[in-house]
């Protein structure tokens, strides 16, 4: 006898679209909207004006190098003419890595409770990890259809587990007797995790969100193909019309945002560390 | 009389009620298992069992089997006992950091073990405050804002705990370092810092787990005495672990010695070196610098024969030649020390038929009193041929202390 596990699969998916279609219809239309908006906001001023922006923040946050090299950068981009595109993989990206961090850190919180919690997501989050990242896509096109809001979808499955591991290890790793202390005085559970676990554990959980983000940046050319635009979608153009140099471009375009992504949150973490 | 008259039923009732005031924390039976079955475990314990069998049972640790004592206001109760012997648990028990598994903790009337949430967090804000061994500041804060974490929690307005965060600094003595952060300070001062903080919600009882036993000797000692010298000002009651015997002597006003989560032995300072209840303790005291903590009144022999100055020298040369001995003490009619006589001095008198002893007393003599610790009378014992005579109040004649007792004191041998 064979087992027939795809074909429960597809029932479950059946019976959530039925079910819940109102609500992934929501759901996509806000995800939708909050794409659109960032997406408005990032293409508003000139690329210059924005270039300008980001290599500010750049110096301020870790220092003149990485101002010049993230400006070299985006100034290339903007050459090669994939400004346009890049802004959409960008809104693209800082969405899912958005609705990553809305969902992971409140879960790595609540695993940091209960024992119980963490024990069920481990395994949740291994699985979520090792999947080939195409699986995602399935699922992701079922409930949403083609074009951005499953390419977010996919993305946040794939790029949310270092949120969750990153909130609960920093959380655990704040020492003991410093937790003591902070109930011995009479904290309230909520007292605690802002005043001490939190700030405490921010170093690392600063951590999650640049991987979390760099996460996100790598599902652009797997969400290109259900349509998510982007970067991703000239790197396909690349392949299936054999436009090598485009690939080529498109591919540069998106390391060069990882760098800077990359320098930013790794920057935040580094100077949370240091004293005010 | 055969009957109880009202007022007597009121004074016991009094005593009994200043009794439990002056408890300020009474613990009653205090349990605590650590494991997945606590209940099967206490059960086994209510049946002698010892706490290997337990284990062996029950894979449960008992870390406290019974400890039922009390803490009065305004004393340094310490806690002492190997390394797992049950004292941080005992210690946490107080504040419920660790959830007794049975028995009763009431500290100021208010039983802790039954407390709400809301009654619980009242106790933490304001009953007890504790320091750590390592400190337990908050690494991301500066000091004065680390000092104020119990008065922020509290809800107090920020410029009023600024002020007391600062009061508090100034108390431990670093004023200046309020900016900053515990990193940039030595362990002796985040210890410091630490003492601030719990000093800085007024509460009166101060819970220190080993407070002192991650710093340097020097350091470590020089926060003892600093801690005496803010008891002596401040009266708080405190709790104080630790397994640090010379430490224990020193700071405590009594120390109970836990063993295999009991307490084997609860007592002051001196009945601790004196009088040691087991092998256990005993061991414990062996290597003691005892002369620093044994005093002339535990050492003191009374002294049965004893001259007025109205008292003739014919008298005092019969008491003399009867006990052996060529020195007497002499008091007035009221016991107060007047200094010894002489044998010679008497003999003297004798011959020239004087009555009374009144010429001849010597006066230049050592004296001292109950609480001096031995150490002190060492050196006076050795330029002199008289025994020391311990005086009380009023100068109160109450025995004396010879220099064999002094070396028997000194090597642990007791009368
Ligand atoms: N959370 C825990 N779970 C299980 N067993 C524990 C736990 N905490 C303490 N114990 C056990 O309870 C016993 C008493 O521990 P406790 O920490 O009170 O000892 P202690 O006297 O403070 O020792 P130390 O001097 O090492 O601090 C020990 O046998 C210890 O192993
Ligand atoms: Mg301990």
């Amino acid at each position: 006898m064979e087992l027939r596990i795809g074909e429960a699969f597809e029932r479950l998916i059946e019976i959530l679209q039925e079910r819940f279609d109102p609500f992934f219809h929501v759901l996509g239309d806000g995800l939708t909207a909050a794409i659109r908006g960032l997406e408005g906001v990032l293409l508003f001023p000139s690329s210059y004006v924005l270039i300008g922006l980001l290599a500010v923040a750049s110096w301020r946050l870790s220092g003149p190098g990485s101002a010049v090299l993230s400006a070299l950068g985006l100034l290339l981009i903007d050459l090669m003419g994939l400004w346009q595109a890049t802004m959409e993989t960008l809104a693209l990206v800082l969405s899912a890595a958005m609705v990553s961090l809305l969902l992971g850190i409140p879960l790595g919180i609540a695993s940091s409770y209960s024992r119980w919690m963490e024990r069920l997501l481990r395994p949740v989050l291994d699985l979520m990890q090792t999947m080939p990242a195409f699986v995602y896509l399935i699922p992701a096109v079922l409930f949403f259809r083609l074009g951005k809001v499953p390419g977010v979808v996919a993305t946040v499955i794939f790029a949310m587990p270092p949120a969750v591991r990153l909130t609960l290890l920093g959380i655990k790793q704040v020492p003991r007797d410093v937790v003591e202390a902070a109930i011995a005085f009479g904290s309230t559970p909520r007292q605690l995790l802002f005043n001490v676990q939190l700030p405490i554990a921010l170093p690392t959980l600063l951590a999650g969100v640049n991987q979390t983000i760099l996460l996100s940046l790598s599902m652009v050319v797997i969400s290109a193909m259900i349509g998510a635009g982007g970067l991703g979608e000239q790197v396909l153009k690349g392949i299936t019309q054999l436009r090598i140099g485009l690939g080529f471009e498109s591919g540069i375009a998106v390391v060069i945002l990882a760098i800077v992504l990359d320098r930013l949150t790794h920057a935040l973490g580094q100077s949370r560390t240091r004293p005010s | 009389m055969g009957t109880d008259s009202a007022p007597e039923r009121t004074a016991t009732r009094e005593a009994q009620a200043t009794a439990i005031e002056d408890a300020k924390i009474s613990v009653l039976g205090l349990r605590k298992i650590y494991g997945r079955r606590p209940d099967k475990a206490l059960a086994l314990l209510q049946e002698g069992l010892s706490k290997d069998d337990i284990l062996r049972k029950t894979g449960c640790t008992v870390a406290i089997q019974d400890a039922t004592f009390e803490i009065h206001a305004g004393e340094i109760f310490v806690i002492m006992g190997l390394s797992g012997s049950g004292k941080s648990t005992v210690l946490r028990c107080l504040n419920r950091l660790i959830e007794p598994s049975a028995g009763r903790v009431v500290v100021d009337g208010i039983d802790v073990t039954k407390a709400d949430k809301a009654r619980l967090l009242e106790v933490r804000r304001h009953k007890m405050a504790m320091v750590f061994q390592n400190f337990g500041l908050l690494p991301h804060r500066n000091i004065v804002q680390n000092v104020e974490y119990g008065l922020e929690v509290q809800g107090v307005d920020k410029a009023a705990r600024r002020a007391k965060a600062l009061q508090a600094l100034g108390l431990v003595g670093l004023q200046g370092y309020a900016d900053k952060l515990p990193r940039e300070l030595s362990g002796g001062m985040q210890q410091r810092v630490g003492l601030a903080r719990a000093l800085a919600t007024d509460a009166e009882v101060l819970l220190m787990d080993e407070a002192f036993s991650a710093l340097d000797p020097l350091i470590r000692k020089q926060m003892q005495d600093e801690l005496l010298e803010l008891q002596s000002r401040m009266n708080k009651t405190i709790v104080f672990i630790t397994h640090d015997l010379d430490e224990a002597l020193k700071l405590g006003s009594r120390i109970a010695i836990m063993r295999d989560g009991a307490i084997v032995q609860l007592g002051t300072p001196e009945e601790i070196l004196t009088q040691p209840a087991n092998d256990y303790v005993r061991a414990f005291v062996q290597d003691v610098d005892r002369t620093r903590i044994i005093t002339a009144g535990a050492i003191m022999k009374r002294v049965d024969v004893i001259m007025h100055p109205k008292d003739g020298p014919a008298l005092a040369v019969k008491r003399m030649r009867e006990t052996d001995t060529s020195t007497l003490f002499v008091t007035d009619a009221s016991r107060r020390f007047r200094g010894v006589v002489r044998i010679d001095d008497a003999l003297t008198l004798v011959r020239e038929n004087k009555h009374s002893l009144e010429g001849v007393i010597d006066t230049d003599v050592p004296t001292t009193t109950a609480d001096t610790p031995i150490a002190k009378l060492v050196p006076v014992a050795a330029g002199t041929a008289v025994p020391i005579a311990v005086l009380g109040e009023d100068r109160t004649f109450l025995g004396i202390v010879g220099r064999a007792s002094i070396l028997a004191g000194i090597a642990g041998e007791q009368h």
